[in-house]
């Protein structure tokens, strides 16, 4: 008896907590948004990448040489993720407000 | 409350399950809400899970028999510090922690990127559902921790003594966050591989539960050699035992994958490795549960026999069976984004780091199931012992260590040979420094793996140091801060880099201690009586008396009788005292006799450790309680009916004769050179793995307007 009271009462709370989301009809669609924080979380890990290397550089484990290189190459793949996450937030490459 | 509890696991199961179907629909047709209510049902099982324990706890703390698991577990003379811990001794027990760990960690996960990895998260939902409902399933069906007994009986059977100590209270629920950690990062990559999003998104995401899973695992292999070194009484930490085996190789595996994912994050490279590798940790956690629970392989860690074995076999098979077949679905969207730019790289050793360590981990495997292997093949069982480990693993460990110590001084994509051999000049000094002093000073060359081991430790260190002071010396060139400043924000800005050292040094210290104690220990057994002496590794011990005594040991383990011995031990002018004890647990089997139940049941050795930073003195006492078997006999045919307080009194009566004139008990001594420094070795690693596990403050940064180029530059000054 304690068994099955138990049981109608948790899952009546489990299927309400559960039915929330779903009873909000037309829930914004957030793409863009999840988007823009795995762009986010790309660009900080570029830009970490771009100080690891400066800073091996600096400690003498890269050349200068190599160390351009791979600058040059880190730094072309920070533009790039930069260009994306202002094409899905309408901006500018300067960062104002595309027009 | 035992059908609150039932409830509790049934509501679970059935909402693990509405979260696999819900996720795997919203993802399908691009419906959001059934996502959200997907990740709600995974929090609810957490609820319930946490629910289910708090009931069990409070029945194990309130002594209730009425509960099957309870009247197994744990006794009224159980000290309540262990009544708490008797919860997970139980298989049901292990289960239903099992369940509440990984719908706590999925719920964390789930939470951390509810607004990220849209199309990765649901999948990776489903899975995380799917793993909780087979535990959940296990339970409801075939292992209810909830099950009652029409009559409750007056007295439980009482905690099993060995697990009577401290580091195995916190043990398996670190352990076993550790295990079910590491179901997060396999989720995530199964996730991605179904949903194609291939990338380093999912990495990114979970690389952080994977690290403090990794640490959690480690921390619980360490509290473990502990509680071997210090209970189970023959003075030793690590024995190669198949449950010991079976946490460390998706530890070693594991330990793979955190390097290697690096290699992806940064050149989009070992893509297939790394999801095999982490549905390797995975499998191998299940394994490794299974193990300690199935009594397939003789341990004696193992503690029950299972009925759920085939199940757990089934399921590891289906987990393997579709892991393997979605990465071969997915071959052609796992290709490296990178070739190897060179040999001299860091990719380049983290790629044979790997290789070390799964190696490690393949040979650990071998061993662990060869006497299943023979069974099968010959027919007839047998097992490699610690000297078949300790000939193969000891080569791979010397080249792990030395890689541990050239990985950090090697920069990414490649190094000249000239700048290798630059930054390698001062800590390969060190380690021939290290080899010419161990040489004139020390009697290390008796065992040349060990000289290695110190050489390279000495390596290993000197690289991390090293490291530390360059970067702090490049910092202050490039900002004019002070060292000391330099060296907090270079660490505090890089907490990933210099965490990662400190972990490398904590296992370098590890190796020190394990290489040391291993090769130069001095054990001696013995047997005297009161007044007698004997010398070892010159400690001059003497037998002083003889102990024993009712109702409980100093330890706090609620032994009834405990007979132990006071040693006066002297070494260089320095005197101590030890107290060893063995402690005696009555048995429960109605057929032994009234009195002879207190001495026939389980016995602990309750170990006395002299801790020291150079060397270990271990000492257990074996007394010959055999002088008491013509008494005991007596004993039992003159009392077989008497009361309890009269038993006692008998009891007491015996001990007091033992203690009054004891015969010659047996004496291990071990003087351990460095054994401490392997715990102190894992507690660096572990403050290693939380510095790096710790978020960096670049991760808040602003972003910054600018145009494209200038912008990388300028919030890159921001550094």
């Amino acid at each position: 008896m304690e068994y099955a009271i138990a049981l109608l009462v948790l899952a009546a709370v489990v299927g309400a907590v559960l039915s929330v989301p779903l009873r909000r009809r037309g829930e914004a669609e957030r793409r863009d948004e999840t988007r823009l924080a795995e762009l986010d979380a790309a660009k900080e890990a570029k830009y970490r990448e771009i100080r690891d290397a400066e800073l091996d550089h600096q400690m003498g484990k890269l050349s200068r040489e190599d160390w351009r290189a791979v600058d040059r190459d880190l730094r072309s793949e920070a533009i790039e993720i930069l260009r994306q996450l202002d094409r899905l937030e309408g901006r500018t490459p300067d960062g104002g407000m595309d027009r | 409350m035992a059908g609150v509890g039932s409830a509790c696991l049934a509501v679970a199961l059935l909402t693990a399950l509405y979260a696999v179907g819900a996720s795997i629909y919203g993802a399908r047709s691009g419906r959001p809400e059934w996502l959200t209510s997907g990740r709600r049902a995974i929090y609810c099982v957490a609820a319930l899970c946490v629910g289910a324990f708090a009931i069990l706890e409070a029945a194990f703390l309130r002594s209730d028999f009425s509960y099957a698991l309870v009247a197994e577990g744990s006794s009224t003379d159980t000290p309540t510090f262990y009544k708490v811990t008797a919860v997970w001794a139980t298989q049901d027990g292990s289960l239903l922690l099992w369940a509440t760990l990984l719908s706590l960690f999925a719920s964390a996960v789930l939470f951390v990127t509810r607004r990220s990895l849209r199309d990765i998260a649901p999948y990776a939902t489903a899975v995380l559902g799917t793993v909780a409902a087979f535990f959940l399933l296990l339970m409801v069906g075939w292992e209810n921790p909830f099950d009652t007994l029409a009559v409750p009986p007056p007295e439980g059977a009482g905690l099993n003594p060995l697990l009577r100590h401290p580091a195995m209270m916190i043990h398996p629920p670190i352990l076993y966050t550790g295990y079910v950690g590491f179901s997060v990062p396999f989720a995530f990559a199964i996730g991605a591989l179904v949903a194609r999003r291939t990338g380093a998104d999912w990495i990114r995401a979970t690389r952080r539960f994977a690290l403090i899973a990794w640490m959690f695992l480690g921390t619980g292999i360490m509290l473990g050699a502990l509680w071997s070194y210090t209970e189970l009484g023959w003075g030793g930490y690590w024995a190669w035992d198949p449950v010991e085996n079976a946490s460390l190789m998706p530890w070693l595996v594991g330990t793979a994958f955190l390097h290697s994912i690096m290699v992806q994050e940064k050149r989009g490279m070992l893509k297939v490795w790394n999801v095999s590798l982490i549905c390797a940790t995975f499998t191998l956690a299940l394994l490794g549960t299974f193990l300690v629970r199935s009594g397939i392989l003789e341990s004696i860690h193992a503690f029950g026999a299972s009925t759920i074995g085939v199940q757990f076999l089934v399921f590891i098979g289906l987990v393997i069976a579709l892991s393997a077949g979605l990465i071969i679905s997915r071959l052609p969207l796992l290709r490296s984004e990178a070739r190897l730019d060179s040999l001299l790289s860091r990719e380049a050793f983290f790629l044979l780091n790997n290789l070390v360590l799964v190696g490690l981990c393949l040979v650990i495997m071998w061993g662990t199931f060869f006497p299943l292997i023979s069974e099968a093949i010959t027919g007839t069982e047998a097992s490699v012992g610690p000297p078949w480990f300790n000939k193969i693993v000891t080569p791979l460990a010397l080249v792990l260590v030395l890689l541990t110590g050239v990985g950090p001084v090697l920069a990414w994509r490649r190094v000249t040979p000239a700048a290798l051999w630059r930054v390698l000049l001062v800590p390969v000094a060190a380690a021939l420094l290290a080899l010419v002093g161990l040489l004139a000073l020390t009697d290390a060359s008796d065992s040349p793996a060990s000289l290695a081991m110190f050489c390279l430790v000495a390596f290993v260190i000197t690289v991390v140091g090293q490291e530390l002071w360059r970067g702090t010396r490049a910092r202050r060139t490039m900002t004019g801060e002070s060292l000391p400043r330099a060296l907090r924000r270079l660490t505090g800005r890089n907490r990933r880099r210099y965490g990662g050292y400190l972990v490398h040094a904590g296992i370098a210290v590890l190796f020190l201690g394990v290489a040391a104690s291993s090769a130069f220990l001095d054990q001696r057994d013995v047997r005297i009586s009161p007044g007698e002496s004997f010398e070892v590794n010159g400690y001059e011990v003497t037998y002083r008396e003889a102990t024993a005594k009712l109702g409980g040991d100093s330890s706090g383990t609620g032994a009834p009788i405990s007979f132990g011995a006071v040693l006066d031990v002297r070494k260089d002018g320095e005197h101590f005292v030890m107290r060893p004890l063995r402690n005696y647990y009555a048995s429960g089997d109605p057929s032994l006799g009234t009195i002879s139940r207190f001495f026939e049941g389980e016995a602990t050795s309750e170990v006395d450790v002299r801790w020291g930073l150079t060397r270990d003195f271990w000492m257990a006492v074996r007394p010959d309680i055999g002088s008491l078997d013509a008494q005991i006999r007596e004993a039992d045919e003159k009392f077989a009916d008497s009361a309890g307080d009269v038993q006692a009194l008998i009891v007491a009566a015996l001990a007091e004769r033992y203690r009054g004139n004891p015969p010659p008990a047996a004496f291990r001594a071990i003087a351990s050179p460095l054994v401490v420094w392997i715990w102190i070795g894992g507690a660096i690693a572990v403050l290693g793995a939380l510095i790096a596990a710790w978020p960096s403050p670049e991760a808040r940064l602003r972003r910054v307007r600018s145009l494209y180029s200038a912008r990388v530059g300028r919030e890159l000054s921001r550094a």
